[in-house]
């Protein structure tokens, strides 16, 4: 499994696109926004923590049709359906992949984006660790996702739409942890909440990937 | 004679046959029935004038919404585990069945709440979980129609139905988590002292009724379609074998 882990990652790095893109992608919602809405301090600093979740989110989603794809097209899924290791753990492996390549830069490079929104200072170690808590989710959702669409030949658009509102909770508790923060009320119940969205989806959702790359593959 | 006869798309197709006029005269009859009824026969309401006519048409068509979807998870599991393909399309017939009456919901929820709230919506959670509903249905159809090969299709949507019931009431939850909102709580519950009036109940049980009955008509119209799709297609495959 550790091998399937460098191998994806290796490939993630070396084949560019999603690791950088993704980072790049986050960068442009936080300074789009700002130019969008206007430069009032205020405005920003309120809407901060939900436009960078979404933004994150986003993010996360524009390199979810990697996850399977290329495997898919030069065989080695079929390949790693059938080696020793269970096809539940090859999925978890790839959204651990996915995660490192996507979600942990868009954690790290986060308050360095809460400059540009003007996040309250309070807000910053909230949105580093929900963000660090809430990205592993989007990354098992999306897998999910991928999953479902990995046999098609234009899957993008479909992608999104069926893994967005998947992602309604892990965004609703995630968004609402940084806003209270920033606020200065208690966050113990949506980070509670965020992780335990992170923890239930880590542990069953694979089991449902698994079973969608089964069908495809069939 | 067990319930698994019905699986057989012959038997299926004689039954729902026999039972499709009586269940679109009964949808007739109660909608016709309590519509008038509510629309012309009850009073208006003393705070919300004759706006209050709308919960006719609004609260069944939300019930029915939540409803097809569990008939869908209840049919999509049938399908996997026993994989009666009666089962898998009855299930594709009432998705876009219930994204119907989740639109019908919002709108009309839509227009009740313009003079009551003043606003056509608000993000309200149970307004939010229903607009994410709609996108669950939308999800789910959105599927069906991209994969060719229907066997993989049942399969993977059946997968789609389940992990998406999860979150459907994990995002119920999730937006609560915001406040309350605008939305009355339920007013119709079986255990709870305070109800909705009688002369608006009985009226709306009948509509209720009327709404079951209509989403039984239309999925079985739409099964049977479905179920004559793959005959065509089964027929012209044998033609271009032979």
């Amino acid at each position: 499994m550790i091998a399937l882990l460098l191998r994806d990652l290796r490939l993630a790095l070396r084949a560019g696109g999603g690791f950088g893109l993704g980072l790049a992608f986050f960068l442009l919602v936080a300074v789009l926004v700002p130019l969008g809405v206007g430069p009032e301090p205020a405005t920003l600093a309120r809407i901060a923590p939900g436009i960078l979740w979404v933004g994150a989110l986003l993010a996360c989603l524009l390199s979810l049709d990697r996850i399977f794809a290329l495997d898919h097209e030069d065989g080695s899924l079929d390949l790693l359906a059938t080696a020793p290791i269970p096809l539940e753990g090859v999925v978890a492996v790839k959204a651990a992949a996915h995660w490192i390549v996507t979600g942990l830069p868009l954690t790290l490079v986060s308050p360095l984006l809460g400059l540009l929104m003007n996040l309250p200072p309070d807000g910053y170690p909230l949105l580093l660790a929900s963000l660090a808590i809430g990205t592993p989710a989007l990354s098992v959702i999306g897998t999910f996702g991928a999953a479902l669409t990995v046999g098609l030949k234009r899957g993008g658009l479909l992608l999104s739409l069926l893994v967005l509102p998947l992602y309604v909770p892990t965004l609703v508790f995630g968004a609402e942890a940084v806003r209270r923060g920033a606020a200065g009320m208690d966050v113990a119940t949506p980070f509670l909440l965020l992780g335990g969205i992170t923890a239930g989806v880590a542990a069953l959702l694979p089991f449902a990937s698994a079973a969608a790359v089964r069908i495809n593959l069939r | 004679m067990s319930i698994w006869e019905y699986a057989n798309p012959k038997k299926f197709m004689e039954t729902s046959s026999i039972a499709l006029p009586w269940a679109a005269a009964g949808a007739l009859l109660c909608l016709l029935v309590g519509l008038v009824w509510g629309f012309f026969f009850t009073p208006d309401d003393y705070k919300q004038g004759s706006t209050v006519k709308i919960i006719y048409l609004h609260v069944p068509s939300a019930l029915m919404a939540i409803n097809a979807w569990l008939m869908m998870l209840v049919a999509s599991l049938i399908w996997l585990v026993r994989r009666h393909h009666v089962s898998a399309l009855a299930a594709k017939a009432a998705g876009p069945v219930g994204l119907t009456f989740t639109l019908v919901a919002l709108v009309t929820g839509a227009v009740w709440g313009q003079p009551m709230w003043g606003t056509w919506w608000a993000w309200d959670p149970r307004l939010t979980s229903f607009l994410i509903l709609a996108l669950f249905y939308l999800g789910y159809i959105a599927l069906w129609q991209a994969i060719e090969n229907p066997d993989t299709a049942a399969d993977l949507t059946s997968v789609l139905c389940i992990v998406g019931s999860v979150f459907a009431v994990l995002s119920r939850y999730a937006v609560n988590f915001w406040n309350q909102g605008l939305h009355q709580g339920a007013s119709l519950s079986l255990d709870k002292e305070e109800n909705v009036a009688d002369v608006f109940y009985f009226p709306l049980l009948v509509c209720i009724g009327g709404f079951v009955l209509l989403f039984l008509t239309l999925v079985l119209l739409r099964t049977r379609t479905e179920i004559r799709v793959r005959r065509v297609q089964a027929l012209l495959a044998r033609e271009r074998m032979a």
